[in-house]
């Protein structure tokens, strides 16, 4: 078994909304970002995952049936959710005495020296914690019990760069540990994704755009700056989308060297995955 | 070990490492027998995909500069003289495309071109 999550035909209808046969896998070692708009899927998608909403299809995590395994498989997962925690009028330390309960695999021990590295307070009341500092402590409670696999709805949203970036590093040590463990994050913060995320997955109205290393996004997708001329050259094969503009074409390939090689076209951009996501909702096909 | 990664460099992230495991292996810093860093943790260090560390690390593999032992990691392979100059004569060869292309565009005689060379491998002596 290669992967910590697989999801098969994952579908679930609302009344104003569809989430469609979403299929994915989370390689063990890997990172993986949902991407989105808000609104996309992405919360309903992570949600399914944990048999929280009922969808359809199957979704396997450690390789067993999620529903059939329900209870073992949660012992080894830790969640962050963007609505879900204990009272605010708890402090840090009295949220380890509730966890205990929870996990057999509770380590106090390490959720103490979490509190002391993420620079937490033990003895106030979480409701006098700053948002950065409440989303690291749900992070330190989602890990302390030494889960195999960690599943986060928007832990950077709202967040500050500096704040962000230590979310981002506590992520990676994570993943070091111990290199069976997975991450499957979501978010629309993008650039997070380009310095953390191995792969990721775009949806879009609820449905999967692309599935993609990341690497391949950023190293073989290019924006196309030309004249209209020279767009009206392009084989409509080679290009995903394109935005017109007074002066200029912008066109989204999804490999320049392609162009490079096939056409007489000099100015070839690195695209971030925030424009990739931008073309593929708001370009012209 | 220096590896120093540019976003605007147009060349590819896992060439870039690539390359630079490269110069430290011909420059001796990193010696036959030692160990390279995890994948996963220099893909933490650069703040990169694992993906592209380990398409640098599969690349170097085979090219035969390093060998990856399953469940203990990657090591520099014996140096091989033969590799290294092949791969030093295939730089140079890259600059001597660009002194044809200039000499093509500005009418420049092989001959002319002979002379210079001859020039400058003679001051070294």
């Amino acid at each position: 078994m290669d992967n910590n999550i697989e999801l098969q035909n994952v579908s679930k209808k609302y009344k104003d909304f569809e989430l469609e046969n979403i299929s994915f896998n989370v390689p063990k070692g890997c990172i993986v970002g949902l991407i989105g708009e808000n609104g996309a899927g992405k919360t309903t998608t992570i949600k399914s995952i944990l048999n929280i909403t009922r969808a359809e299809g199957t979704v396997k995590i450690f390789g067993k049936d999620s529903k059939e395994n329900e209870k073992e498989i949660k012992e080894e997962i830790g969640v962050v959710l963007d609505d879900s925690f204990l009272s605010e009028y708890l402090t840090a330390k009295q949220v380890s005495s509730i966890m205990k309960d929870f996990y057999k695999n509770w380590d106090e021990n390490k959720y103490i020296n979490l509190l002391k590295e993420f620079n937490l307070p033990k003895d106030k009341l979480i409701k006098d914690f700053s948002s950065g500092m409440k989303m690291k402590l749900k992070i330190a409670t989602a890990i302390s019990h030494n889960p195999k696999l960690l599943i986060l709805d928007e832990p950077t949203s709202g967040l500050d760069p500096v704040v962000r970036n230590e979310i981002l590093d506590i992520f990676r040590k994570y993943i070091e540990e111990d290199e069976t463990r997975s991450i499957l994050l979501s978010t629309h913060i993008t650039t997070d994704l380009e310095h953390i995320s191995d792969y990721i997955v775009f949806i879009e109205k609820g449905k999967i755009v692309f599935n993609l290393p990341t690497d391949e996004l950023l190293e073989n997708y290019g924006i196309i700056k030309c004249s209209k001329d020279d767009f009206t050259k392009l084989d409509e094969k080679d290009y995903i989308a394109y935005k017109k503009g007074k002066y200029q074409y912008e066109v989204l390939t999804s490999d320049k060297n392609v162009i490079r090689n096939k056409y007489n076209i000099t100015i070839i951009d690195k695209p971030s995955i925030e424009d990739i996501m931008l073309f593929y909702i708001k370009g012209e096909k | 070990m220096n590896i120093i990664l540019s976003n605007s460099s147009g060349i590819p992230i896992f060439e870039q490492i690539e390359k630079a495991i490269k110069e430290a292996i011909f420059s001796n810093e990193l010696r036959e027998e030692d160990m390279l860093p995890s994948v996963r943790s220099l893909a933490n260090e650069l703040k990169i995909s694992f993906l592209t560390v380990k398409r640098a690390y599969d690349g170097l593999e085979q090219a035969g500069f390093i060998k990856t032992i399953q469940g203990k990691g990657s090591f520099v392979a014996p140096k091989n003289l033969d590799l290294i100059k092949e791969e030093k004569l295939k730089e140079i060869q890259g600059y001597i495309e660009k002194i044809y292309d200039i000499s093509k565009i500005s009418n420049i005689s092989e001959e002319e071109i002979k002379e210079l060379f001859k020039m400058i491998f003679e001051e070294e002596i």
